[in-house]
């Protein structure tokens, strides 16, 4: 049975100042109010809630200590939907004698389930409603006996209004509406019970949410429900955001830069020494005057110096910008990794490993090899052509015009191919990650592979995930291959005009000869800049694609996010858990819904229920490894999610059913929780968790290494090393999650030992399939389809014959089997008490 | 259950005043709240089902559900009806970014809705060349041949492909 979690004591009416009641009946509840009991009766896949929980809300003064329509102000949601705005307006205006609206609902489908809005709105007297295409209000009035319960299926939510003569109205709306469809039963049934008691209810205990009816967790304005639902894409600028990353490092950026402008301007100065050297040296020599030695010293000198200037700020400006990129990618590996580490399960379970390790990898090593490479060649080049170009205008502006002219056409190919490179290559990194998917998926999975005789097929999976990676390939090399000797083309015919230009001006006496060589020469290196400027749009691209990757995990926000003032633990911490009315949604699939529990400090507490109950789940939520859909759980007191991780885990000792070791000693693996343990400690925690003696046996002792490529360990073993791990960090709540499913009957035996030291005196909750290894717990709480169908001591619940005693009856029938086929003689048992209770007493 | 030769005509079905599907089985056992449920609502949506009780237990498998006789049928395509919900995309109009979580503009065959893609990984490749996409909420839209959509649908989606 369902623990109620708001009595109606009479002492909690009394902090409220409305000591009594006003005396008469006690307030009438509505007859068809579904007993608690009762709901199991949940169709199967799906799941459902009705008002009758929120009757148990203690009912206050009648009306006159407060106006209902101050009390309505305090319950209604901020404003109302947009669609809805003006035909709320004008119902709110026809309201007579003093009808007051407390609630609405807008709904996204129609009964056939298409998509159209509708609107359901609650007064405290009457329930109406209106669809897309009705003119009027259909309304009913809130009677005796009406129900309003909602379920959902497969993504869509269903609510239904009945009577005790059946059922009078079926709205539909998706999920995205489920939190507000919760809130309106819950106002429909706080309404129903005043309208027939005439006593209002008291308003809802603490500040809630806006949108979803969830309480803020203290010291938070943002509902941390609502605020992660806030979809907004980063932008496609993304390589600009590097600049985060590039800041520490502004100083050797600027250097680098400087060195960068030198460098290239003493490229630049060897064209230019060849006009003088043309037309003052060779072209009067070959006129018959003498060559003037002084003069060619002096000039060839100059393309000596200007060559060892260009080489030695060329080779510094390298080494310091690589060195800062390379450091740019690393800060960056190391942000990346370290955000993914806040992330919440949920997005680990979504994403598959081999793309998570090629992002940080490969996709950071790609921005590192664009930042240090790629960038830095394309600054030099632009710098190089606007110098050219402001070299080429000063010498002569009419063949620096024509020089220049084939530039527009190159910018706009260059453009024109940008948008389908770019895409293009988003996709054949994602491909690549498909094909390293297969891989990550089969090679752990190699013993079924191999044992189903599926290689073939796994081959020919990986050979398809290939061919697509071809396929995308071949795409996208078919616009870059056009590309390259395009531009090639493009420098050959600008080369063709600039000679047919130049001669036809030489011979116009326009311009000398040692002029139209230089251009020559200064133009070879333009276009040849041109053509691996060209290129710089495939990295670009790359490195565009590679970094919205990498911040595409750093844009994630957890959707167990850490609070900005995190409430500190209660002091001396005692272990109180509280669970409220907790429901949790997984994709479209309700795993828990309404799950009451409370556990006390000490207390160790089993977790009965078929596989898919929501045990796990359960636990996961109090781990806070995910955050409830709906409701709250409370850590002595406190809201979990206004707690602050790392304080709040420091408490919590975790041993699942297949243990995890690092690979490291068999020391370090203990500590892991407690890194700055003292070799005492370690040995202690050892010995309690009964793991001393084997590691001894272990031919490095302590020192042994395990984990993968390590010692190999037994399951046992294993086991009582991750159960040492948790004794060590001493935690106040435990959790054990089928913590000796994985191993026989008889090295249960042997973890049992080690798990009763570490149980004693710490909340525990145990999730064990075997029923017989929670013969400690001191209370058993069985979950079914997401609910708490019954709570109590094991021999209460066998006494109850309820889903507790089927599912002992189903073991211990099996069990007998087991040992009957055995060929073992059973004499009659009492299934009702267990034999492990015998022993315990 | 494990008897497959449960016939056609071995149940008889109703709808109580509640809406809810009633199940009465050859024995006259009665089962409130009985729910249909397609074997394969993607790959054969109008091959087998199977109706379970309110419990979650099967109580009859229709392997021809267009043999069953035609009142029983109705009642069972109204409830299917009802509870099936997979919208399939005819068109993409607009979508927010190309960068997830990505808001797109559809129309499917339930009328024009939005939904939220909230990464690339959320578009699933069924048998080629279907595609089911999970928006935000949980809701499967489904895409039956995607090249047969528009061009600038087809363009859109291959954005995300």
């Amino acid at each position: 049975m369902k623990t109620d979690p708001h009595p109606l004591p009479a002492e909690e009416d009394a902090p409220h100042g409305h000591p009594h009641a006003p005396i008469g009946e006690p307030p009438p509840l509505p007859d068809a109010a579904v007993p608690l009991g009762n709901q199991v009766d949940g169709p199967t896949v799906s799941s459902e809630e009705s008002f009758s929980d929120s009757l148990k809300h203690p009912l206050m003064a009648p009306p006159g200590a407060q106006t209902l329509a101050e009390l309505a102000a305090a319950e209604l949601p901020a404003s109302p939907p947009a669609a809805w705005a003006g035909a709320i307006a004008e119902l709110k205006a026809g309201l007579a004698g003093g009808e007051t609206i407390f609630g609405w609902l807008e709904t996204d489908l129609d009964e056939r389930l298409r998509f159209a809005s509708g609107i359901i709105v609650l007064t405290d007297r009457r329930l109406l409603a209106r669809g897309a295409d009705d003119s009027e209000w259909r309304q009913w009035p809130l009677v005796a006996g009406m129900k309003l319960v909602r379920r959902d299926h497969a993504g869509v939510g269903s609510l239904s209004l009945s009577d005790s003569g059946g059922l009078l109205m079926l709205w539909r709306y998706t999920l995205a509406e489920d939190a507000a469809a919760g809130r309106l039963i819950e106002q429909f049934g706080r309404r129903l019970a005043a309208r027939l008691s005439g006593l209002q209810p008291e308003p809802p205990e603490r500040a809630v949410c806006p949108h979803c009816k969830n309480p803020l967790p203290p010291g938070e304005d943002d509902c941390p429900q609502c605020s992660r639902e806030i979809h907004e894409a980063p932008s496609t600028w993304t390589l600009f955001r590097l600049w985060r990353f590039a800041k520490p490092y502004k100083g050797q950026l600027l250097a680098g830069f400087l060195l960068m402008l030198a460098s290239t301007a003493a490229t630049l100065v060897p064209p230019y020494l060849t006009m003088p050297l043309m037309d003052e040296v060779l072209i009067p020599f070959q006129n018959g005057a003498p060559i003037d030695t002084a003069k060619v010293y002096m000039l060839l000198g100059g393309l000596l110096v200007a060559a060892l200037v260009a080489w030695s700020l060329g080779w510094a400006k390298t080494y310091i910008l690589a060195l800062v990129s390379e450091r740019i990618g690393a800060d960056l590996r190391t942000t990346t990794y370290q955000h993914l580490q806040t992330l919440s399960l949920e997005y680990f379970g979504g994403k598959r490993t081999g793309d998570l390790m090629s992002r940080i990898g490969a996709e950071s090593d790609r921005i590192c090899v664009f930042l240090s490479l790629n960038l830095l060649d394309f600054a030099t080049d632009v710098l190089m052509i606007t110098m050219t170009a402001v070299i080429l205008f000063s010498i002569n502006p009419w063949l620096a015009l024509v020089t220049l002219a084939p530039l527009p056409f190159i910018g706009w190919l260059i453009h024109n191919v940008r948008d389908r490179l770019r895409y293009g290559f988003e996709q054949v990194d994602r491909v690549w990650a498909e094909v390293t998917s297969v891989l990550a998926d089969t090679i752990p999975g190699i013993r079924v592979v191999k044992a189903f005789a599926q290689e073939k097929r796994e081959v020919a999976r990986f050979k398809e995930a290939n061919a697509r990676n071809l396929a995308v390939n071949d795409r996208v090399n078919k616009v870059w291959s056009v590309f390259s000797p395009t531009v090639t083309l493009s420098t050959e015919v600008g080369l063709l005009v600039v000679w047919a230009f130049g001669i036809w001006q030489v011979s116009q006496s326009a311009i000398t000869v040692g002029v139209l060589s230089a251009f020559i020469a200064y133009i070879g290196r333009f276009y040849a800049r041109l053509d691996s400027m060209s290129r710089i749009v495939s990295v670009t691209q790359k490195a565009a694609a590679g970094a919205k990757r990498i911040f595409d995990i750093l844009d994630h926000v957890s959707s167990v996010p850490e609070t900005a003032n995190p409430v500190p633990l209660p002091q001396p911490f005692a272990g109180n858990i509280e669970v409220r009315k907790v429901g949790f949604r997984y994709g479209n699939r309700t795993v828990l819904r309404d799950v009451d529990l409370d556990i006390r400090a000490g207390e160790m507490i089993g977790l009965v229920g078929h596989s898919g109950s929501g045990k796990s789940t359960l636990v996961n939520l109090i781990c806070r490894f995910y955050d409830a859909s709906e409701g709250a759980i409370r850590i002595d007191g406190v809201d979990l999610r206004s707690l602050s991780f790392a304080e709040y885990r420091r408490h919590i000792g975790l041993v699942l059913q297949e243990p995890f070791l690092f690979f490291g000693t068999i020391a370090e693996n203990i500590a892991y929780g407690k890194p700055e343990a003292t070799r005492e400690e370690i040995i202690a925690a050892a010995r309690a968790a009964h793991a001393h003696e084997f590691i001894l046996r272990l031919p490095h002792g302590y020192d042994s290494l395990v984990g993968e490529r390590g010692q190999a360990l037994s399951g046992g073993e294993r086991q009582r090393i991750s159960i040492a791990r948790a004794l060590l960090i001493n935690p106040r709540i435990l959790i054990l999650d089928e913590a000796t499913s994985a191993v026989d009957t008889e090295t249960e035996l042997e973890i049992q030992g080690a798990l009763d030291n570490l149980i004693r005196g710490r909340t525990t909750i145990a999730i064990a399939h075997r029923l017989s290894t929670l013969r400690r717990a001191d209370r058993l709480v069985v979950l079914d389809r997401g609910r708490v169908v019954e709570e109590g001591p094991h021999d209460e619940l066998i006494a109850r014959e309820g889903a507790y005693f089927r599912l002992y009856e189903a073991q211990t029938k099996q069990l007998e089997e087991q040992v009957a086929e055995a060929g073992w003689v059973v004499t009659g048992t009492d299934r009702r008490r267990p034999a492990a209770k015998h022993a315990a007493e | 259950m494990e008897n497959p030769n449960l016939t056609a005509t071995a149940f008889d079905l109703h709808r109580d005043s509640f809406g809810q599907l009633v199940f009465t089985a050859a024995d006259g056992v009665e089962h409130v709240g009985v729910v249909p449920v397609r074997a394969f609502p993607i790959s054969a949506p109008n091959g087998s089902l199977s109706l379970l009780s309110a419990e979650g237990h099967e109580l009859a498998w229709i392997d021809e559900p267009q043999a069953l006789r035609e009142d029983l049928r109705t009642l069972i395509e109204d409830e299917l009806a009802s509870r099936d919900f997979m919208p399939v995309i005819l068109r993409v109009n607009s979508v927010s970014s190309f960068a997830t979580p990505s808001t797109w503009e559809i129309d499917t065959d339930r009328g024009p809705t939005r939904l939220v893609l909230k990464s690339e990984e959320e578009i699933r490749r069924l048998a080629p060349p279907a595609l089911l996409i999970a928006d935000a909420h949980g809701i499967h839209f489904l895409i039956r041949d995607r090249y047969a959509l528009d061009a600038h649908s087809r363009k859109l989606l291959d954005r995300f492909l």
